[in-house]
């Protein structure tokens, strides 16, 4: 089985960010270095990879379960290349959101929740993303896509599609 | 133009950086607070300004900052709420991306005045293209020696950090906050003890909205007294409203508190008026969970006066014939929006983000999601109708937080004003199995044909 390190980078970042908070509250870099964790190690969080979080942050595996299925960022089950999360919530609504996430059911060629086949792609819905003003909108890692159209939607599937890089909220 | 106190360099290129900002002002306020005056002295300015929480709840803030329990011998937090996720709300995360550093000086400020050395911003994880931005302008302030030891020459030390959520509504409630930022999931605490006494590492701490602190500046340079000038009555200063739905000009505006509800609506200032041309049917008017208007309520009271927009002439008429100012996340519906499919969504949204701790809102909003998909798809009864009021009560006033109410307020107000497109929806189940079904065919109420 592959080992399951952070990089020295990384390690040193984890460092750093467990300084932030008091001698002692180094549980308080949970969440940070989940987001890190599940940057470095392909998207998702398996249990081994949460023990390894357990085991840097000196807390118990049963820790960090239970805070990864809490938030709707952790992944627990693989996902495709790009994860993409389309904002439904009522103002996204009142803009169209509806349409984009059929447009993008058709594109893809499959339904909210499931992955292209190539594995290039995972559609999701989400609850507000905090862009009601610039909707319809999509989030890939980091970036936020915004007054979408069908036609934007395309030239942004073609330009990750290219790119071929794993969406992270990280980068 | 009113008055603009955050955003009124906003649109200078390089605001972002401290030179810019620096040569705009900023930063002058750290300067005075921590030479010039004392803690007690900035609390009472503070409480003097009128300042009201603006994530939300709208409670005083320098009232808040004086239940800080000075005789521990912990040390005190500073937490800055910035989990921004009440739909319809999206100024705190302008602010931060356009104006980091207006948060990073009120934070300063904040921290002196309140005897804390360290204070965290608590991000929604979304916005983690805001940590950077939000790092990047505490590296400067470091640098410039408004932050670290010994800031400005004097005797206070301050250090600032960014602490990203990961994807709940739930941690804006400030002790699930408190809770994430330790490590944990977000589930609210029972109060007492209030955050001011038992909070962050039950060590005394504030928590308050970005909007709040980045207020602070301004209230320490022009003083309360002219701060408290702008507004109308305990409704005093600026606030910025987040506009989205049905109109010609959505985004961010800050307007002074007063402000006609039609003008805000119907100025090319702000809103520019609904857009295609259509008329207004509905306006939600602070966030997500404050009841839903329809036009008429909205742009005037029920006694027929004009609505501003204050926390109390929003509120006249109570749950009856009003709602809040909330976070002042205003959500606009044009006629040919369905209530019920929007209400659904909002339903949807409150049962994904309950926390699960507390029955009445974890099974609740389950029930109401339930039933709002199968009116809004044209399987409903009409019995359902008062099963979901029924449901909304029985949520609201018993649970640990505030979230039970925020998913009840809406379904209540939405049937109160609306009970006839419920029941349209249940006569007509063929038309709204069409998701667009008002947008082809606009509802229009049997009742007010009848009185025409």
């Amino acid at each position: 089985m592959e080992q399951i390190q952070f990089s020295e980078d990384t390690l040193a970042l984890v460092n750093r960010i467990i300084k932030r908070y008091p001698e002692g509250k180094q549980k308080s870099a949970l969440l940070p270095v989940l987001h890190l964790a599940q940057s470095e190690f392909n998207g998702w969080l398996s249990a081994p990879v949460m023990d390894y979080v357990a085991s840097i942050l000196h807390i118990k595996p049963i820790e960090v379960y239970e805070v990864a299925s809490f938030y709707s960022m952790y992944n627990l089950k693989p996902v495709g290349t790009c994860l993409i999360e389309v904002c439904q919530t009522g103002p996204c609504w009142l803009r169209g959101a509806d349409d984009i996430v059929e447009h993008l059911q058709n594109k893809l060629n499959i339904k909210v929740g499931e992955t292209s086949s190539d594995g290039m792609f995972t559609l999701k819905t989400v609850e507000c993303l905090g862009s009601c003003g610039t909707a319809p909108m999509l989030q890939v890692g980091a970036a936020y896509h915004e007054d979408l159209t069908n036609e934007k939607v395309d030239s942004l599937l073609d330009k990750l599609r290219n790119e071929n890089k794993r969406s992270s909220y990280m980068k | 133009m009113g008055k603009k106190f955050l955003l009124e360099h906003v649109n200078v290129p390089g605001i972002e950086t401290l030179p810019v900002y620096q040569s705009k002002g900023g930063y002058a306020s750290v300067e005075k607070a921590i030479k010039t005056m004392t803690p007690e002295q900035l609390i009472e300015e503070v409480k003097f300004s009128d300042l009201r929480g603006r994530g939300g709840a709208g409670f005083p803030t320098g009232l808040k900052w004086s239940f800080m329990d000075k005789k521990s011998e912990k040390p005190r937090y500073l937490v800055v709420n910035a989990d921004e996720s009440e739909p319809g709300t999206f100024k705190d995360r302008y602010l931060m991306e356009k104006l980091p550093h207006i948060l990073i000086e009120g934070m300063i400020v904040s921290c002196f005045a309140l005897g804390s050395k360290t204070g965290y911003i608590y991000i929604r994880g979304e916005y983690m293209y805001i940590v950077r931005i939000l790092e990047k302008a505490i590296d400067e302030a470091y640098k410039a020696g408004f932050l670290g030891k010994n800031i400005l020459g004097t005797d206070f030390s301050c250090d600032i950090y960014v602490h990203p959520g990961a994807g709940a509504y739930i941690c804006g409630e400030e002790t699930a906050l408190l809770e994430s930022l330790e490590g944990k999931r977000g589930n609210p605490r029972l109060k007492p003890p209030f955050p001011a006494i038992a909070g962050l590492y039950a060590c005394p701490t504030v928590v308050n909205n970005v909007e709040s602190i980045a207020a602070i500046p301004t209230i320490v340079n022009i003083t309360a007294d002219k701060y408290n000038d702008v507004g109308i009555g305990k409704s005093a200063g600026t606030k910025l409203i987040s506009a989205s739905g049905h109109i010609n000009k959505p985004g961010i505006y800050e307007i002074e508190l007063g402000l006609p509800v039609e003008e805000f609506i119907y100025s090319d200032e702000y809103c520019g008026g609904i857009w295609k041309g259509r008329k207004l049917k509905a306006v939600v008017a602070g966030g997500s969970s404050v009841p839903i208007l329809p036009a008429n309520l909205i742009l005037k009271t029920a006694k027929g006066e004009s609505r501003l927009m204050t926390y109390e002439s929003l509120a006249d008429g109570g749950f009856v014939s009003g709602t809040m100012l909330g976070s002042g996340g205003f959500i606009v519906m044009d006629e040919t929006a369905c209530i019920v499919r929007n209400l659904w969504t909002f339903a949807r949204f409150y049962h994904h983000e309950s926390c699960g701790q507390c029955s009445p809102c974890r099974e609740g909003t389950g029930w109401m999601e339930k039933v709002l998909h199968r009116i809004e798809h044209g399987h409903g009864h009409m019995e359902d109708i008062d099963l979901l009021v029924s449901v909304a009560k029985k949520i609201e006033g018993n649970t640990i937080c505030p979230l039970g109410d925020a998913a009840a307020w809406p379904v209540a107000s939405a049937i109160r004003h609306f009970r006839e497109e419920f029941e349209y929806h249940v006569k007509y189940p063929e038309k709204v199995k069409d998701p667009k079904h008002f947008e082809k065919e606009p509802f229009v109420s049997e009742s007010l044909l009848m009185n025409a």
